[in-house]
């Protein structure tokens, strides 16, 4: 045994939802005598459900991308933006620091989930040791900045319910950052669905 | 502080719970055993380098306390308009819920759905059944439904984003002082208290109300 014992080892399993500490019985349906939730070893399904999720997002991700996501229309004069090019339109009108922070939100934050999540799962399934430290500390940074997309819709919904002013100006919502919101809710649960504790399982030759 | 010391095998009774003060860390499943914690002291995993345990320094009535300054400033955060646009003397503002149905009528279901989750209805049941829960253990007791309230505070923590529509309303403040007068109103400053007191409330591990707030004797 390591110096590090894992639950497995010592026969125990931790509550998923309260954190208690149990003993591993082997019956079907163990259910956590604190708090009731269902006792399991790994989170169900993690790898199947995590791809199944990252997919879909990033199916979503494209049309939420390609669509405009708002309309700005005064005296005639139709206007609409794509996530994209609302970054380029607050950088060139005036604060290049804001831009910045939806950039990351909206194109950065996302492309990391992805990437990341996709890297975690890959590496999980090979049962690989490669960089187990920094792939738990990514996990974590994903799990930590994953909501933090959110803003681009706000920022749509709130403008919307602003700026109506008939003929003179007029902001409208459009399909793009509805799809939009639904990669965030999608990359979230793919997170979520991911269990860390893969990264660490497999071959243990290095510790 | 790294690396507590490794537990032996304790012998236990046939009980699924394990009596030895242990710890397993949530994110690899080392198992640890617990040490108190001086104030300021946080525990790390030395395996995988995630947050074990932190020191607590509120007790329930603290929090409980918190908890309902963070009720007040909620109901103002929703009751006051956020801000107001004007052009050419004609003025608009709007509340969060004014929002959310606007983006209702404008064919944008899933965004008001999602906003009114995130944004109203998470938050307060947040606030709601934390407060419940505090209310009780103030007095050493754990509240009625404590066990489904503690499990859906669990579930509810990832899905509130009230801090996320704070930086949304300051980007939107910009964006529409290009071409309108903008003036701020008093919800976007109950909003910005409501951000700190999440902030507050984020550095509070709610697990430990489990152990606050022993079982009765049934």
């Amino acid at each position: 045994m390591s110096a590090l014992p894992r639950a497995h080892e010592l026969g125990l399993i931790g509550c998923h939802v309260c954190g208690l500490v149990c003993r591993d019985a082997p019956v079907p349906d163990a259910a956590c005598p604190r708090c009731g939730s269902p006792l399991h070893r790994r989170k169900t399904a993690s790898c199947a459900r995590t791809w199944a999720l990252l997919i879909a997002a990033f199916i979503l991700y494209i049309p939420a991308n390609v669509l405009p996501i708002m309309r700005t229309a005064s005296l005639g004069d139709v206007d609409d933006n794509t996530i994209l090019s609302g970054v380029v339109e607050l950088w060139v009108k005036g604060s290049p620091d804001l831009a910045v922070i939806v950039f990351t939100a909206s194109i950065l934050v996302p492309l990391t989930k992805f990437l990341v999540l996709a890297t975690l799962l890959v590496s999980a399934h090979r049962g690989s040791a490669w960089a187990r430290l920094q792939r738990a500390r990514l996990y974590r940074l994903v799990e930590f900045i994953g909501y933090w997309s959110m803003l681009d819709v706000f920022v749509v919904a709130l403008l919307t319910a602003l700026v109506q002013f008939g003929v003179f100006s007029l902001v409208a919502p459009l399909p793009g950052v509805i799809f939009f919101g639904l990669t965030v809710v999608l990359t979230m649960l793919a997170s979520m669905s991911f269990d860390p504790r893969l990264i660490w399982d497999g071959r243990s030759d290095d510790d | 502080m790294r690396g507590m010391s490794v537990p032996s095998h304790a012998g236990a009774a046939e009980r699924a719970e394990v009596p030895a003060p242990l710890l397993i860390c949530e994110h690899c499943d080392t198992v640890y055993r617990r040490r108190p914690l001086a104030r300021g002291e946080t525990a790390r995993c030395a395996r995988c380098g995630a947050l074990l345990e932190r020191h607590h320094g509120l007790g329930p009535g603290t929090m409980l306390a918190l908890v309902l300054t963070a009720l007040v400033v909620f109901v103002e955060a929703n009751a006051w308009p956020i801000v107001t646009l004007g052009l050419n003397g004609e003025q608009v503002s709007t509340t969060l819920w004014g929002m959310i149905t606007f983006m209702w009528k404008q064919d944008a279901q899933v965004v008001s759905v999602l906003a009114a989750g995130t944004l109203f209805f998470f938050p307060l049941a947040k606030i709601l059944l934390l407060g419940w829960v505090l209310l009780f253990a103030r007095a050493g007791r754990r509240a009625p439904g404590f066990r489904p309230v503690m499990v859906a505070l669990h579930y509810l923590h990832p899905w509130t984003m009230s801090e996320v529509f704070v930086l949304g309303v300051l980007v939107s403040i910009v964006k529409a002082h290009l071409y309108f007068d903008v003036v701020p109103d008093p919800g976007v400053f109950a909003y910005a208290v409501l951000v700190v007191l999440i902030t507050v409330f984020a550095g509070i591990d709610l697990r430990r109300l489990w152990e606050l707030v022993p079982e009765r004797p049934a």
